[in-house]
């Protein structure tokens, strides 16, 4: 293929990035930018060119030592819903935009430590970058037929051209806004998009080589059993092996949190927490997919192939040796994507730290306090808009001259253990409150020595001088300090022996000089905050502790210069409005400078904003004991906060429960009403008829006939036994219930009081020629008062004849005894209760809700009665519908 | 002849109002809820209806509401003879279209009384 063939595809690639990142930045609220698909596939920014090309080439050279670079963030994944969270929870609060930031904040602002942390990404991160301009060089040279081209100056070097649009693509999407903690919403989809390309490109090639230059998987395997160093390249091999494994597993898994461009992907730019969620199961599995195949071509191309050296490019060349130009076009186009959004993200990350970081705080302040914020808001951008076109650059230039000795995994190697150096103030500082600034200082910068010396050194010599005596024989030759073999340790390879001896020394540091020196009190107010990050989130703004003296005019003025006065005015009406402040309020307290130190963190970083706030105000040193204090009475906020919230809760649920109670006492009331009327209405109806017959007989003009007569005077005994036996029911009820009336306990055979009842009620069945069957002839004798039991039995029998059919009405009486129970049961087969009555049938007040249709039959007292009579024998009543028709009343009695 | 048909479930009352109708020259038919009284006010156009409240199966308002939908019986008055007597329940009553509202327990001289003045007025 042509070199312009191949830069017109590259041009035209590049056009449609813009184009995507453009429709992001556009429609910046759409759902399809603002999801957790994106946000996992932009994390998918870890998988470089180095994992394109440079995991075959290990793969091919020493099987699976591939894997544990991938197998760290496998690992991290699931700690994200803890870890990840409390890290993005922290950074969206205090408008942190970078890891150094983060870092500076989290020890007190420290301007110092900003700035190292950004000189020690840049160390390593600018070599990474050679590395992604080499891989793009050198596919670019294979897949181009020209094999005589070779680049003599800069201005024909494609590689140069490339990184020059990507300085602009990263220049122009990354410094939109001044505030850096703003979301790059077109970058990101931008790189969602090319992790996907990379992905699907890469599963085309794994598959090509499997499937259809071999025979699958097994033929490749079995092919391969057969070469000599078969075994190891498939097993650990050995313990040695095993330290290298671990270590390598251990540095990635820093890498995922630490490295700029990770930050960058999962902290800065998350839009929503809960997409966590979702990323921790949806990265391993983009990771797994991506290395499906990694060993197949890897070895594919070891048999098709086998030329070592060219083992990285295994997955170009063997399409383009089969004569498929446009699959290894596209696999081209996957390694240049890993490339594009390594060095876009990168760049965008460095360059926000080189402004907010290393730059601005040492020696600019003065000027923004003196100019406009227009300017000074062009100037930050233009700044950050330089960094990028610098890194590239420098990146570039280290690439044309170290290409020869940049191999892809191993400069990857450094870098990781370059950034590691974070890992212990990083991760033992987001849950230890002592680490302190001094200790992350000098353990970063001890800890970077001994990369150096182990690493770093032994690299640049050997590259520079071509002699190998330093690494071989160590420093002034004494074999202890051989820079690979550090006091004997020679198993090791040199990336994992340089992060095992740097880590040590760095985490001894961190710990001894954090518990040496205390920190001030700033430091110990952040650590406090961010490792007890969910409760002061709580507090906010005041969680910061502060003394001093100062004005808010003063604080307004240094806003203004960097965001104008617009949106000053804005924030602060916004910040008084929220506590309650006066409009016009004179003095700044500690909520007012902490809520301005974040407005300016985002813009210029915070160790810059602390400087800045602290120019215009009176601070005043508080001791520890008043930081101590001051927390503690935040904590015991609060405590008591969530104690208050307890007792509103408890008192919620009291008032429900009182409601509840009155409801019932309403209803009871009702009830009651009822009850009352519907006795009145009772005691009426006789009364009723015997006013009349009364009437009608005293009527002496009137010659009635004698037998009428004789009913009505027969109506009106009947209507008075009526009356009385309502009335007596009545106040029996009311003595029951009242606990009034006497048992009468005595030993009684309850198979001849049951033949009583029945014998009582015999008349009323053989009326209605209903059957009463009794046929259980056991004789048991129990302790109970006799006429009340009869009382309860003549109810529930009568009961049941009333709701029994004539002539196929039946009724069955029976009893059991067992466990110290005696149960006596009344069966029918009427027309049952419905089902919803149920629970209310022996309710004292409860009359059936259909007592519209059907005539309450009685007082409505006789089943309460009953209950009462039988509770007051300590026993209890029960009633259920039986399976096919009619209902069954029940009672049991506890014998001795 | 004027008619009246009297529906109510207490059988003791029933006969004492039947008696007294029947002497007052009434033709009286007797109905022990108000589906027996509407299945006699298929073939019987009376003068009144007396009525009972709280019946079985079909209850004193129910009939009520069933008599004034019917057109047939567009003439005939209707009045509740009920032990409820409440002010609310004779509000109700009178709402849903009773003639009258007599309250149990009555004289039987002035229920015929009563009637007879809503007869003829």
């Amino acid at each position: 293929m042509s070199n312009y063939g191949l830069f017109l595809i590259i041009i035209a690639y590049l056009a449609s990035l813009f184009g995507i990142a453009f429709f992001a930045e556009k429609n910046a609220k759409s759902k399809w930018v603002n999801n957790s698909v994106v946000y996992t596939l932009s994390l998918a920014v870890y998988c470089t060119a180095w994992t394109y090309y440079g995991s075959i080439g290990i793969a091919a050279n020493s099987g699976i030592n591939f894997l544990p670079i991938y197998l760290g963030p496998v690992i991290a994944a699931p700690l994200w819903i803890v870890l990840l969270r409390k890290v993005i929870r922290i950074s969206k609060q205090h408008k942190i935009s970078s890891i150094a930031d983060f870092l500076s904040l989290r020890y007190g602002n420290n301007r110092f430590l900003g700035a190292l942390v950004t000189l020690v990404c840049l160390l390593g991160i600018v070599p990474y970058i050679s590395l992604q301009l080499k891989a793009v060089s050198e596919t670019f040279q294979i897949l181009s037929d020209d094999t005589s081209y070779v680049s003599t100056s800069v201005y024909d070097d494609s590689t140069f051209y490339i990184a020059v649009l990507l300085a602009l693509f990263a220049a122009f999407f990354g410094t939109q806004t001044t505030d850096a903690s703003e979301k790059h919403k077109g970058i990101v989809v931008s790189i969602a998009f090319e992790s996907i390309l990379k992905l699907i490109f890469f599963l085309c090639v794994g598959i090509y080589v499997t499937y259809f230059l071999f025979n699958g998987t097994e033929d490749i395997y079995s092919k391969m059993s057969q070469a000599s160093n078969f075994k190891e390249l498939t097993s650990v091999n050995g313990f040695e092996n095993g330290f290298i494994w671990l270590y390598t597993i251990l540095l990635s898994f820093f890498a995922i949190f630490l490295l700029p461009r990770q930050f960058q992907v999962s902290v800065v730019e998350n839009i929503r927490e809960r997409h966590l969620k979702n990323a921790i199961w949806m990265f391993p599995l983009y990771l797994l997919l991506f290395n499906v195949f990694v060993i197949f071509v890897a070895w594919g191309g070891n048999l098709s192939i086998g030329n070592l050296d060219q083992a990285e490019y295994y997955a170009l060349l063997l399409p383009l040796q089969n004569g498929n130009t446009f699959l290894s076009v596209l696999v081209f186009l996957g390694g240049l994507s890993a490339v594009i959004s390594m060095v876009v993200v990168s760049t965008l990350a460095l360059s926000t730290m080189v402004s907010n970081n290393l730059i601005i705080p040492y020696g600019f302040l003065d000027r923004f306090l003196e100019s406009h914020p227009e300017r000074n808001n062009k100037f930050i951008k233009n700044m950050r808009r330089v960094s990028i076109f610098l890194i590239i650059i420098v990146a570039y230039v280290f690439y044309v001259n170290f290409s020869y000795e940049l191999s892809l995994y191993s400069i990857g190697l450094i870098a990781f253990v370059i950034i590691a150096q974070l890992a212990p103030a990083f991760f033992v500082g987001l849950f230890w409150n002592r680490g302190s600034s001094r200790g992350a200082i000098i353990g970063i910068i001890m800890g970077f020595a001994v990369v150096t010396y182990t690493l770093i050194l032994p690299f640049s010599i050997q590259a520079f001088t071509g002699s190998s005596h330093f690494t071989d024989y160590g420093l002034a030759s004494i074999s202890a300090l051989r820079p690979h073999a550090l006091f004997g340790i020679d198993f090791l390879s040199p990336p994992t022996h340089a992060f095992f001896w740097s880590i040590i020394v760095n985490v001894m540091c961190y710990l001894v000089f954090s518990l040496l020196y205390k920190g001030n009190y700033r430091e110990r107010n952040y650590a406090e905050m961010f490792i007890d990050s969910n409760n002061y989130s709580d507090l906010q703004d005041s969680a910061l502790v502060w003394k001093g003296e100062a004005y808010v005019a003063e604080i307004k003025k240094v806003l203004n210069k960097f965001l104008g006065e617009r949106r000053t005015d804005r924030a602060l009406s916004l910040f008084f409005r929220k506590y309650n402040l006066a409009p016009d309020t004179q003095m700044a307290d500690a909520r007012l400078i902490n809520f301005s130190e974040k407005l300016l963190t985002g813009s210029i970083g915070s160790a810059s904003a602390k400087i800045l706030i602290a120019s215009v105000v009176k601070e005043e040193e508080v001791s520890l004991v008043e930081v101590l204090k001051i927390l503690e009475e935040s904590k015991e906020t609060i405590a008591s906060n969530k104690l208050l919230r307890d007792k509103s809760k408890e008192l919620t649920q009291l008032t429900s429960k009182l409601k509840e109670a009155n409801e019932e006492l309403i209803e009871k009331d009702k009830q009651k009403d009822e009850f009352l009327d519907s006795v009145a209405h009772e005691l009426k109806t006789p009364i009723t008829g015997i006013r009349a017959a009364t009437e009608l007989l005293m009527d002496e003009s009137d010659d009635m006939p004698t037998e009428i007569r004789e009913q009505f005077l027969k109506n009106m005994l009947q209507d008075s036994d009526r009356l009385s036996r309502l009335i007596h029911n009545i106040l029996d009820f009311e003595k029951l219930s009242k606990g009034r009336a006497q048992l009468n306990l005595k030993k009684h055979n309850i198979r001849e009081t049951l033949e009583k009842a029945i014998f009582s009620m015999s008349y009323l069945a053989d009326r209605k020629d209903i059957e009463i069957i009794h046929s259980n002839t056991s004789d048991f004798h129990a302790k109970y008062d006799e006429d009340r039991i009869m009382q309860v039995l003549t109810n529930l029998i009568s009961n049941a004849l009333k709701f029994c059919q004539p002539k196929t009405g039946k009724i069955i009486v029976d009893y059991k005894y067992d466990k110290g129970l005696l149960e006596v049961i009344i069966k029918d087969n009427g027309k049952g209760i419905p089902e919803q009555d149920l629970p209310f049938v022996f309710d004292k007040f409860y009359q059936s809700k259909n007592q519209n249709i059907i005539k309450p039959q009685g007082s409505g007292l006789g089943l309460a009665i009953s209950k009462t009579i039988i509770e007051n024998h300590d026993g209890n009543i029960w009633v259920k519908n039986n399976q096919k028709s009619g209902v069954t009343f029940g009672f049991q009695l506890p014998f001795e | 002849m004027k008619k009246i048909v009297i529906v109510d479930d207490e059988p003791n009352i029933v006969m004492t109002l039947e008696y007294t109708f029947k002497k007052h020259n009434f033709e009286v038919y007797i109905a022990r809820d108000g589906s027996e009284a509407l299945e006699i006010l298929e073939s019987v156009i009376p003068d009144v209806v007396m009525l009972d409240i709280m019946m079985p199966k079909v209850d004193g308002y129910q009939t009520l509401k069933l008599i004034k939908e019917n057109n047939k019986l567009r003439n005939t008055k209707v009045v509740f003879l009920t032990a409820k007597n409440k002010d609310s329940d004779i509000e109700k009553g009178l709402k849903l279209g009773a003639d009258r509202y007599l309250t149990k327990p009555f004289s039987v001289k002035k229920i015929v009384s009563e009637i007879n003045e809503l007869i003829s007025s």
